[in-house]
């Protein structure tokens, strides 16, 4: 902390001097620390954000495939209405392509920057097996250990359940989705799953520090170490270690069958919870269905150096591509979390509340929600209510 | 001579009752378990007598004895009543913690191969939840996959679980999934899968799918991947008819949709194994607070016996025994505590039974 808190002072202080000569490996350097502090949740500390122009931040955009370009082009249109001071780089991932180039170009772009907002990279299971995922790749490349997904219930969309409020964390880059396969026989196919106890450590530890800066009472692991013993096991076991030095906060386990038993008919004894990578997927799906769909939940991986931003479910959404009915919703509430993370609070804070304001009062609603309205539409809505700075005309 | 032949045959024509062809009662291996078990067991035994099912109830005990060798094995007389009949019904087993030998279902599991677990979810009406119209068969893999139990210490700190894919068992699992949507008149079967992250194990899993599926071109078949198939299942259960799918996404999958019908007491369950052998049985927990004190519901047992008895062709028998089920729980008069009412499980029983002789 103090070799931090010096290197980035010495960075403000060279950096007016030596301009764009250091400049680069400072502002990286500086990005870097700045991002980590920023994560390591000082309250009391008025960190500035890791600005770099003229107090604009520079943030990557991986527009994906399926909806994920039109989204983002929303979330721009959305960012420039309203004068956000962030300037996008904008990197295209070809999906199609055999090679890991564009993907190996979109994560040095997310190192120089720090901050991504992507759309869902399809992964054809079709190819071959040495053609990885390439979310996978970006999340494993840049340790974007924590998934973090909130999901709550929107009073404007009618569902089976009300009042959910469950936050999900989820190990993000090992466990079953480690890709080492091998045919050791043919007719015989062997996929590991890997669970460590640094990476088990490290994500119970982030969940519990975020259950205390949000006030939350409760953590619960998910796992199934009835029968993956060793697996598991360890990761229970790192849980309750961690566990151990928060007393305030009150933690169980639950076996992944039963929870998701619980999930669909007593879903509001969750509160926090935390689990390896698959279950994660599992919940994370059941959870964004019970409020509503895959369209209303925005989600972060987080990491010690790096954020990306994304929807929730991560759905490439190909069936309903270009013929403006994806609701902007959850790609908009995931920019407004990056703004978070940016310190740009006014701005997300009035973003957001548009997007909510869309959707509680005005009852404009794209189709996956019951509605009728499209992409556009409701994204005119939002900046009309931005302009009027929150105060909604009863003609709309 | 002749007269006795005569009247041999005269009585097999008037034993055919609805157009059935049974002439002999059919032998049932019946394992009552622990806990609330013997209880539930003798209301379904008392439900199907009410009903007049040609099924005769062997009554055994399973629990693990050391065979020679030292390997853990269930008693040699149930196994042999099992190969025998070839039909069990069992009630919940207790899984001793620090026992020594491994779990009661997975000794049953490994003695006769019990490679399909199926699960018929239909939402109930009279027990409401929030999810009405569901109507749907969860088939899963039950041998291998991520249970396989193979995990290793790599260095401290580091553990691997092997989860493992074979392409019989796939083919086999596929097999007998279009088998049963063919017998039982359902139009799609859906594979369920994680092949972009799993590429070789689920796509093995996939690619055995897409075979089986060339042989039945009546059934629809369908890919979806696990987390869009959880997603979907909250939101809208009706759009799913078949499913079928490795160990590990069927066990989470098949206790998500029991979640939507109302819980384990009240969901069937069937498991298929090679040699034609099939166990039917009930999957909630033993309830040992309950125990012994006529409040258990038999709710689920008594329709994994109905799933028995048409696996077995008797489909009027199971009909007739659902029907009287499912309108007792309609009616709302008598129910057990678990369902929201306080009647006593005896009291269920007898008003189900009454509702069956009423019908005859």
């Amino acid at each position: 902390m103090a070799a931090h808190s010096a290197v980035l002072s010495m960075s403000k202080i060279i950096n007016p001097f030596w301009g764009g000569r250091l400049g680069n490996t400072v502002k990286v350097f500086g990005t870097t620390l700045t991002s980590h502090r920023n994560k390591t949740l000082l309250t009391g500390e008025n960190i500035p954000p890791p600005a770099k122009y003229g107090g604009r931040h520079t943030v990557t955009l991986i527009p994906g495939d399926g909806i994920g370009p039109e989204l983002l082009n929303h979330v721009r249109e959305v960012f420039r209405f309203s004068c956000v001071p962030v300037d996008f780089e904008v990197v295209n991932v070809n999906s199609a392509l055999e090679t890991d180039d564009d993907m190996n170009n979109a994560i040095t772009a997310i190192r120089r920057n720090g901050i991504a907002l992507k759309g869902n990279i399809e992964t054809k299971h079709t190819m071959a097996p040495s053609v990885k995922s390439r979310n996978n790749l970006l999340r494993t490349s840049l340790d974007l250990y924590a998934n973090v997904m909130h999901c709550q219930s929107l009073p404007g969309v009618q569902t089976r359940h009300k009042n959910i409020d469950i936050m999900i964390i989820r190990e993000n880059t090992e466990g079953e989705y480690s890709s080492l396969e091998h045919e050791s026989v043919s007719g015989v196919v062997e996929s590991l799953k890997i669970i460590t106890r640094n990476n088990s450590l490290r994500i119970a530890d982030y969940a519990f520090k975020l259950a205390r800066e949000k006030g939350r009472r409760r953590v619960t692991a998910v796992h199934k170490a009835n029968i993956m013993k060793l697996g598991d096991g360890l990761f229970l076991q790192c849980c309750r270690e961690v566990a151990s030095g928060y007393p305030d906060i009150t933690f169980d386990s639950m076996i992944v069958d039963n929870t998701t038993m619980q999930l669909v008919s007593k879903p509001h004894q969750f509160d926090v919870m935390v689990m390896p990578n698959l279950y994660g997927n599992v919940v994370s799906n059941v959870c964004a269905g019970l409020v509503g769909g895959p369209g209303l939940v925005p989600g972060a991986n987080y990491g010690n150096a790096y954020a990306v931003f994304e929807t929730a479910t991560r759905n490439t959404g190909k069936s309903i591509a270009g013929k403006n009915i994806a609701n902007p919703t959850a790609m908009l509430l995931a920019s407004c979390m990056m703004l978070d993370h940016l310190k740009l609070y006014d701005h997300a804070t009035m973003i957001r509340h548009a997007v909510l304001k869309t959707m509680n009062e005005t009852r404009l609603h794209t189709a996956d929600i019951g509605g009728q309205g499209t992409t556009s539409e409701v994204v005119q809505t939002i900046m009309r209510i931005i302009q009027s700075g929150g105060q909604l005309t009863t003609e709309l | 001579m002749v007269n006795s032949a005569y009247m041999k045959s005269i009585s097999q024509i008037i034993y055919i009752e609805n157009g059935l062809y049974k002439q002999c009662m059919q032998t049932v291996t019946l394992i009552p378990g622990d806990g609330i078990g013997p209880e539930i067991s003798s209301a379904v035994m008392k439900i199907f007598e009410a009903a007049k099912a040609p099924i005769r109830w062997e009554e055994r005990n399973v629990t693990a004895i050391k065979g020679p060798g030292g390997r853990w094995m269930i008693p040699p007389d149930a196994k042999e009543s099992m190969d025998r009949s070839k039909i069990g019904l069992k009630g919940p087993l207790k899984t001793p913690i620090a026992a020594g030998h491994p779990s009661m279902n997975l000794l049953l599991r490994k003695t006769f191969d019990l490679y399909a677990n199926v699960r018929p979810c239909v939402s109930i009406e009279g027990y409401k939840t929030p999810y009405t119209d569901v109507n749907l068969v969860t088939i899963r893999e039950n041998t291998e996959g991520e249970y396989s139990g193979i995990e290793h210490v790599i260095v401290d700190g580091v553990v691997q679980s092997i989860k493992l894919i074979t392409e019989d068992a796939s083919r086999r699992i596929a097999e007998y999934a279009f088998e049963y949507a063919r017998n039982n008149q359902r139009t799609s079967v859906t594979a369920v899968h994680k092949a972009n992250i799993m590429r070789m194990s689920d796509g093995l899993f996939l690619r055995k799918c897409r075979e089986v599926a060339e042989n039945y071109k009546d059934i629809k078949f369908t890919e979806m991947y696990l987390d869009t198939v959880c997603l979907n299942m909250v939101q809208d259960p009706t759009q799913f008819d078949v499913l079928v799918m490795p160990n590990l996404y069927g066990d989470i999958l098949s206790d998500l949709c029991a979640g939507l019908i109302g819980g384990l007491g009240v969901t069937p369950s069937g498991n298929i194994g090679a040699n034609g052998v099939a166990i039917f049985e009930s999957v909630h927990g033993t309830a040992p607070d309950i125990a012994g004190l006529d409040m258990a519901n038999p709710t689920a047992l008594l329709l994994s016996a109905v799933m028995m008895l048409r696996h077995m062709g008797l489909h009027d028998y199971g009909n007739k025994i659902q029907t009287a089920c499912f309108d007792t729980i309609r009616d709302k008069k008598v129910l057990t505590k678990d369902l929201g009412g306080n009647s006593k499980c005896s009291e269920f029983t007898a008003e189900i039974c009454r509702r069956i002789q009423d019908m005859a």
